[in-house]
């Protein structure tokens, strides 16, 4: 089986944002960065998909050099070898899985994994992008998944539920949190990642679709008031609730 | 007539969804501004209230009808939306940003050559161009976002945009399009539904936990309240990380993103990941110990008291109120 993921670098979920001087992305100084949550489990569940029916598991992230300490990441949790799509440009979703579609086209993947959403954008839409560029089948935000030669099985979550899909193979798969725990990088595979190779290419060149004109904090809320400490503050909340905000 | 605006309207069960309805409205406001007209198009079967969307000011509808159409198929409702685009010679598609919509709505844009927008929470019409605001980074930034394709896919937000009727009622004309061989080359097979009323991605009202609840047994004081007011069980990433609760209950970054008229925080101190998932509810209150806890800084109403005395209270008093 020839897998792929996708992994993005991102600002890690405690960052405090602040708006760039540029006001089209944030302001990176400080900013930690890390592999993009929901990758994880694709990274997890591509390496369980190798266990299974043996194969090979190539990770693929589009960027700039600094993605390459995401793909060591996924190589230091046992994937074989990192593609470093290179680019300084800031590229839409649908640039992004262009850049992606072109390169996993040549290479034939039976499977191709990507976290339902990249934490920074929050698009939720690089992998149904990319399987239509690919031509491939898609199941987005995926909490199980079962290969049986060509069919493949999954459950997706839903509002209020979930969705149990059938489709086939080759795939693009978007992973959510539940479908597996991703493993933790053992000091002999982040060792051993030390000497993986990284292949770097540069990106084929794409227009954006869309455009940001501007990045902004959200107005602030204006600071509420504690109207008590105990239950006897119970019945004025009720009425606030009621008389002020009108929302019981 | 050129360009319409396609509004994209979703079923589940045969019935359609509230946010198909807020669709519509905000399709009718974009065609208004752009002087062209809006296009419904469901897929599905029999659709029992298809009917109510005439209120909508909608005056056409396409129906791709077959049985076997109830359940969602990825690549029968692409291939089915695609013909409508080119039927229409659409402009903009605009869908809800529900798990459906996600899914779809990006296929559609890679297939018509379009960009997407997704999770749009405000737009303005008065510059050329138009503007989409969306969150960024879980709601911590808004973009404003301009389309440089021809083709324009955008997804809004449920709850955000009001559904709204008009004064001159339009009469609605439903085409119905008998689908004869639909590619079900991806198909869902079983609608699971989770034993929770509603999903907080839907919910006009939510009411969550996080560790200040100690237990998940006493979780029944959330669930008891959310109860009484009709609202969906939430819960913070604490709760959900501790196993008390599943994680299509967690709420804030890594979790959903919900924007209710009322947010009850109860026993949640309010971590960065947290607030930005929730801060856009338009009512806020809190209920926690500690009185210098961050959900003080988002939340209109507080009380700095113990959530194992307040919570019965309330529901009490809420129960009373509604009595």
């Amino acid at each position: 089986m020839k897998v792929a993921v996708c992994v993005s670098h991102v600002p890690d979920t405690a960052t405090k944002v602040k708006i760039g001087q540029d006001e089209k992305h944030i302001d990176p100084a400080g900013v930690v960065f890390i592999i993009n949550p929901y990758d994880e489990f694709a990274v997890e569940e591509a390496l369980k998909t190798k266990e299974k029916f043996g194969g090979e598991v190539v990770a693929i992230s589009v960027g700039n050099d600094n993605s390459k300490e995401t793909l060591r990441k996924a190589l230091a949790m046992g994937v074989d070898k990192g593609i470093l799509l290179k680019t300084d440009k800031s590229l839409d979703s649908v640039g992004i899985a262009k850049a992606l579609a072109e390169e996993l086209k040549n290479q034939q993947f039976d499977i191709v994994f990507m976290g339902k959403q990249s934490v920074d954008y929050d698009d939720s839409i690089v992998g149904q992008l990319t399987s239509e560029f690919l031509g491939y089948s898609c199941i987005s935000n995926a909490v199980y998944l079962n290969i049986e030669g060509q069919k493949v099985i999954a459950e997706r979550e839903i509002e209020g539920g979930k969705e149990v899909v059938e489709s086939e193979l080759p795939v693009v798969i978007t992973t959510q949190k539940g479908l597996n725990e991703p493993r933790y990088a053992s000091l002999k595979g982040i060792m051993a990642s030390k000497k993986k190779e990284i292949l770097e290419k540069p990106i084929v060149e794409t227009t954006n679709h869309t455009e940001v004109v501007k990045m902004r904090k959200p107005a602030a809320k204006q600071p509420g008031r504690i109207i008590g400490t105990d239950v006897s503050a119970v019945p004025e909340l009720v009425k606030l609730l009621h008389e002020e905000a009108k929302v019981i | 007539m050129s360009k319409v605006v396609l509004a994209i309207l979703e079923q589940r069960e045969n019935k359609l969804k509230k946010v198909s309805f807020e669709v519509v409205s905000f399709s009718t406001n974009i065609a208004t501004k752009l002087n062209t007209e809006v296009v419904g198009v469901v897929i599905g079967n029999d659709i029992q209230n298809l009917n109510d969307i005439s209120k909508y000011g909608i005056s056409k509808v396409l129906h791709y009808k077959n049985e076997s159409l109830t359940n969602y198929s990825a690549s029968a409702y692409t291939d089915l939306v695609c013909e409508a685009v080119k039927e229409t010679d659409a402009e903009y598609l605009i869908f809800g940003d529900t798990a459906l919509g996600k899914d779809l709505a990006p296929r559609i844009g890679a297939r018509i050559d379009a960009g997407c927008i997704m999770d749009c929470v405000s737009v303005d019409f008065t510059g050329n161009p138009p503007l989409f605001t969306r969150p960024v980074y879980a709601g911590k930034a808004l973009v404003d976002v301009k389309f440089n394709s021809d083709k324009k896919v955008v997804t809004i937000r449920p709850n955000v945009f009001k559904a709204q009727i008009p004064e001159v009622p339009q009469e609605l004309k439903i085409e119905t399009r008998d689908v004869s061989n639909p590619n079900l080359k991806t198909k869902v097979v079983e609608y699971k539904k989770s034993e929770g009323k509603l999903d907080v991605a839907e919910a006009d009202i939510i009411v969550s936990g996080g560790r200040g609840l100690k237990a998940p047994e006493n979780f029944n004081l959330v669930e008891n309240l959310a109860d009484v007011l009709g609202a969906a069980v939430g819960a913070s990433r604490a709760a959900v990380d501790a196993g008390w609760r599943p994680h299509r209950e967690q709420v804030g970054q890594t979790g959903k993103t919900v924007s209710p008229s009322l947010y009850i925080a109860c026993g949640i101190s309010g971590a960065i990941q947290h607030l930005a998932g929730m801060s856009s509810s338009k009512y806020i209150v809190a209920i926690n110990k500690d009185k210098d806890a961050p959900i003080f800084t988002v939340a209109d109403y507080g009380i700095a008291g113990d959530v194992f005395e307040i919570l019965p209270a309330l529901t009490e008093e809420i129960k009373k109120a509604k009595a």
